[in-house]
């Protein structure tokens, strides 16, 4: 399409300042039609969880629940009013956030002291199954929730040697109840275990630096990974559950923290450690944007229901943008 | 026969005797003259009758030409005669090859005579283009042809051998050729093996690399002949090894030389090299230092290629050695002669065989782009028919990604004195990288703050080293120290200056030193420069284009314009001699070198003959002093319309002169461009008052180079200044009464 001048790129809506910390971990509240504008929780080094209003743009409650170990990870649980946070403090809690409430109503211990993010599936309505980094170096660990009971441990054969799993994503086919498990692991490899058997799939080498984050569109059967070095990877999973590497994207700098698909999968953006986020479109992976605004590396991205994105910084800023915007 | 051979003297009838004369050849008389020659004889008095018929014969179209001057017939033309007599001797020896076959005795003699006497006479190209093809069909398949071939070269007498064999190594197409003409010559006939395996090689250099081939292949073919390639690889490299040779020798010559080694190791195998390894080795070892110690880059890379190619085949088990050099044209095409072919292998089972693999090249390219448009075409198709949304994802438009630059750390110093302490003590290495990469900004962006430490910080450059792999270290640093020097060129250069002749630096310093000394001077003597620089660019780019425009719209108002358009185009069009800004410039304010020249050219001047015990001028580092008389006759040039112009000249010429033998060939032609810049640079009147002795003596160093130089640069460039000289005394010639 021939564009005379591409126009300048946007500013973010807004900035909500206040963590006083590197922000680690954002997640916005899937229950956004319940209040009219959704809400944002963000974890940040400090060990502190905010609990953001985007209407006034304030924090409306802090959870302080790590004892000051940085917050990694947060995750609402669907259709109940309950997060999911992780610490480095090797503990997972479990906050009920109803009706104002904020209380740590259960918490799981850790054995792993990496940085790891956990994943969540929910498979019924008050059972959901947690993937956490295992005991072993590269051992993933399936957790029965709520009733906290091990499913299994899922641990690569001896001769694969795969390193730490970087990131976990937890996953099940609409055609199916069988779940599925797409780990990133330290040698840049990726792969796709199956729970119930707990026996790897496919596994394919995609970076050559450890996997930072991915995410995967059940839709298209298509996942994106970023890793610590300059190349975004596109692949795919076709119907004999066997990964393959679609293409490869090079970026101008280094080191990419998470990478996150917008829910419509429309588009895509990554969250660098040069300080900038960018936007790619999902189907084709041509580059859209690319929004300097912070001043520190981005350590990770988030997409509301709505489309409004928001980014984390070690610049202890969320900056709030809204993008190719339809509704 | 004789009568009309003797009618060519006397001069009347002259027309009808020379048509008579023309019939006779025309009707293939010639050959029956030499095979009657060669037929055996009893008679007495036959040699001189041979002796007179050989004059004749040979001498025949000067004799025509000299008597018939304008009325020559042009059968008579030498370029038409011996090709005529070619084709008669071709003829002449296929009577014999029958009178052989038939029995009867018969000596070739009188044909090598002949063909001898017109070599020596220089037309060996007329009859050897036309008897060599012939020959070599003839001979190809028979015995006898050889054989006589052979013969008739033998009996070439020892005087015109040379010419014959120069003659026939040029014609022949291959070494193969050559061999079936010559047979075993150069093992029976020593003034024939002197001329193959050391007049071409070592005394001649003009001819060709694929007559090179040819020679080097012929001594290969044979394993008679072999020893005498392998003696000459020796010789070959013992010449390579020599540094005066390497010191002396043309180019030109060294480079035919490097062929003539490479294509003997194409030919020589294995075995033959181990038997004398020690001693290739050792000249080697000697010719690759001598090589790399030579100013001139040419010589280096040639001295690189053959070491590299000699090494890997020489010394097998150990690593070969590895040079960088430039892959350009000569480089590859020195290395494709080295490539070695096997010890019988002709080039035409080379040729024979090499359209195979390109063929097949071909073919497997052709099926690679089919395998390949066929991949491509796949991914085309997928996207159009698994994604139903095709067209609305495309009103997706990207926004502007031209700030998305590598990420460098925003920590570079704000001050001049940041970057010292920096450079100096930092050991963050990307703010070390950051403040080099702003150093040069900074320190023209505050001439006063640079001043205040201009020495130091002079000092910390020149000794910074690269301590990252920093991208374009040595011009940052270098851009960076010639902005100092041009912020306080006075003190700054006196300490450079002072710093090139100290102890404990490396070439390299003193060199970067140099140029920038050079770089500095260019800039200082820029007018306008620095502070006006940005203004004189946006007010010049203006300047171009209003001009230009206005010249289509309105043609009378442009008038002011029209000149800075047509300078402009001549200044794009012209290549100038010397190197250095555009002289146009020079009008347009005070050349602000003029209060500085001294500071950076005397101290350079004076210590070049005094030795340090880490650095001698005159022995060992004549690279250096090579740049230096560059650098003078550079600070000289740009001294030009300066007050000092007098007194940096004479000190130069001076300079000049007691470096005016000097050996090495880089150092020579910096002292030719010093004198051509102080030709350019002194003003004509001060040259021939206060410079006359000296520039009297130039003068005649000038005539002597460019007669005898061996360096054809050399040559030329002292031809220019002779040419500056004698435009001086024009100029001077009408002022004088």
């Amino acid at each position: 399409m021939a564009v005379p001048l591409s126009p300048p790129p946007p500013d973010p809506q807004f900035v909500l300042r206040g963590t006083q910390s590197a922000v680690n971990a954002l997640h916005f509240c899937g229950g956004a039609e319940v209040h009219g504008c959704p809400l944002l929780f963000s974890g940040s080094q400090n060990g502190l969880v905010h609990i953001w209003s985007l209407q006034t743009r304030r924090a409306v409650a802090t959870l302080d629940g790590h004892r000051g170990q940085s917050v990694t990870w947060l995750q609402m649980l669907p259709q109940s009013p309950q997060l999911l946070s992780q610490g480095r403090d090797l503990r997972l809690c479990l906050w009920d956030l109803a009706e104002g409430r904020n209380a740590v109503v259960d918490s799981i211990c850790l054995e792993s002291v990496g940085f790891c993010r956990s994943s969540v599936l929910a498979v019924g309505q008050a059972r959901w199954t947690l993937a956490v980094p295992g005991k072993g170096i590269d051992e993933v660990q399936i957790l029965e929730m709520p009733s906290k009971t091990s499913v299994c441990t899922l641990k690569p054969e001896a001769d694969a040697k795969p390193g730490m799993p970087m990131c976990l994503g937890l996953w099940q086919a609409e055609s199916s109840s069988r779940p599925f498990l797409l780990a990133g692991y330290e040698d840049g490899s990726i792969a796709l275990w199956d729970v119930w058997e707990r026996k790897v799939c496919s596994r394919i080498s995609c970076h050559e630096e450890p996997v930072m984050g991915f995410d995967f569109d059940s839709q298209k059967a298509r996942g994106v990974s970023g890793s610590a070095g300059k190349a975004l990877t596109v692949w795919s999973l076709d119907g004999q559950q066997a990964l393959q590497v679609c293409s490869t994207h090079q970026l101008t700098n280094p080191g990419i923290s998470e990478v996150t698909i917008r829910p419509d999968h429309k588009i895509l953006t990554t969250a660098g450690w040069d300080h900038r986020i960018r936007v790619f479109q999902w189907r084709t992976m041509k580059p859209l944007a690319v929004l300097a605004f912070h001043s520190a590396s981005v350590h990770c991205v988030a997409f509301a229901t709505n489309g409004l994105l928001a980014a984390g910084s070690k610049d202890q800023r969320i900056s709030i943008w809204s993008l190719y915007q339809r509704m | 026969m004789e009568a009309i051979e003797s009618t060519a003297g006397p001069s009347f009838c002259l027309m009808k005797m020379a048509q008579l004369l023309a019939n006779f050849l025309s009707q293939n008389r010639m050959a029956a003259i030499m095979e009657e020659q060669c037929r055996p004889q009893k008679k007495p008095g036959f040699p001189l009758l041979q002796q007179t018929l050989l004059n004749k014969v040979v001498g025949l179209p000067d004799h025509l030409g000299n008597r018939l001057q304008q009325d020559n017939l042009t059968l008579f033309f030498p370029q038409n005669y011996f090709r005529l007599l070619g084709e008669e001797v071709v003829r002449a020896l296929q009577v014999i090859v029958d009178a052989l076959r038939g029995g009867l005795d018969c000596s070739v003699s009188f044909v090598s005579q002949v063909l001898g006497k017109i070599c020596i006479q220089g037309r060996q190209k007329e009859i050897l283009d036309v008897l060599v093809p012939q020959l070599t069909a003839l001979t190809q398949g028979s015995c006898l042809w050889q054989r006589v071939c052979w013969r008739l070269m033998e009996q070439i007498p020892d005087r015109a051998m040379e010419a014959v064999l120069t003659g026939l190594v040029v014609a022949a197409p291959g070494p193969e050729v050559l061999s079936r003409l010559l047979g075993n010559l150069v093992l029976k006939s020593k003034k024939a093996q002197f001329v193959m395996t050391r007049k071409l090689l070592f005394l001649q250099y003009q001819h060709t690399t694929s007559t090179l081939q040819s020679l080097l292949g012929y001594l290969a073919m044979d394993s008679q002949r072999r020893p005498l390639l392998i003696q000459a690889l020796k010789e070959l490299l013992e010449t390579w090894g020599s540094s005066s040779a390497v010191r002396h020798a043309p180019l030109a010559q060294q480079h035919y030389l490097s062929a003539a080694i490479l294509v003997c190791l194409a030919h020589l195998g294995e075995p033959e090299l181990r038997d004398s390894q020690d001693e290739l080795l050792g000249s080697m070892m000697a010719g690759v230092k001598c090589h790399l110690d030579s100013s001139l880059p040419t010589v280096r890379r040639l001295g690189m290629i053959v070491a590299e190619v000699l090494s890997s085949r020489i010394h097998r088990e150990g690593p070969p050695l590895r040079f960088q050099y430039e892959d350009d044209k000569l480089s590859r095409e020195l290395l494709a002669l080295a490539t070695p072919c096997t010890a019988g292998g002709s080039t035409l089972e080379a040729g024979g065989s090499s359209p195979a693999p390109a063929a097949t090249e071909i073919l497997e390219k052709t099926v690679d782009g089919e395998v390949e448009s066929a991949n491509s075409s796949v991914p085309q198709v997928r996207p159009q028919d698994s994604d139903s949304d095709l067209d609305s994802d495309d009103e997706f438009i990207p926004y502007d990604m031209s700030g998305d630059k590598e990420l460098r750390s925003s920590k570079a110093p704000l001050y001049v004195r940041d970057c010292i302490e920096v450079l100096t003590s930092s050991e963050d290495m990307e703010r070390w990288e950051a403040a080099l990469r702003a150093l040069e900004g900074l320190v023209c962006k505050s001439p006063e703050a640079t001043q205040e430490v201009s020495v130091e910080l002079a000092k910390v450059l020149l000794h910074l080293e690269e301590r990252t792999c920093v991208s374009g270290f040595e011009g940052l640093r270098q851009r960076a120290l010639v902005a100092v020097t041009v912020m306080d060129p006075a003190r700054v250069a006196e300490y450079l200056t002072s710093q090139f002749y100290a102890l404990n630096y490396s070439l390299r310093q003193r060199m970067d030193i140099l140029d920038v000394l050079t770089l500095a001077a260019q800039e200082l003597s820029r007018p306008g420069h620095l502070k006006r620089h940005a203004q004189q660019v946006s007010s010049g780019s203006g300047g171009l284009c209003l001009p230009a425009q206005a010249a289509c719209q309105h043609d009378h108002t442009a008038g002011s314009g029209w000149r800075a358009v047509v300078e402009e185009r001549i200044r794009s069009k012209t290549r100038r001699f010397s190197k250095g800004f555009p002289r146009r410039e020079l009008a347009n304010g005070p050349n602000e070198f003029n209060s500085v020249a001294g500071y950076f050219f005397f101290p350079l001047i004076q210590h070049f003959d005094r030795p340090l015990v880490t650095f001698d001028l005159l022995g060992d580092d004549q690279l250096v002093l090579g740049r230096l008389t560059h650098t003078l006759g550079a600070l000289m040039y740009l001294a030009v319309n300066t007050t000092v112009a007098v007194s940096m000249g004479k000190a130069l010429l001076e300079f000049v002169w007691a470096l005016r033998f000097h050996v090495d060939i880089y150092v020579r032609r910096g002292l030719l461009s010093a004198v051509s810049s102080i030709l350019l640079s002194v003003p004509a009147e001060r040259l021939l008052g206060d410079l006359s002795e000296e520039l009297l003596e130039a003068r005649s160093w000038l005539a002597d180079v460019a007669e005898k130089d061996v360096d054809q640069d050399c040559r030329e460039q002292a031809v220019r200044a002779l040419l500056l000289l004698e435009r001086l005394k024009d100029r001077l010639l009408p002022i004088s009464p």
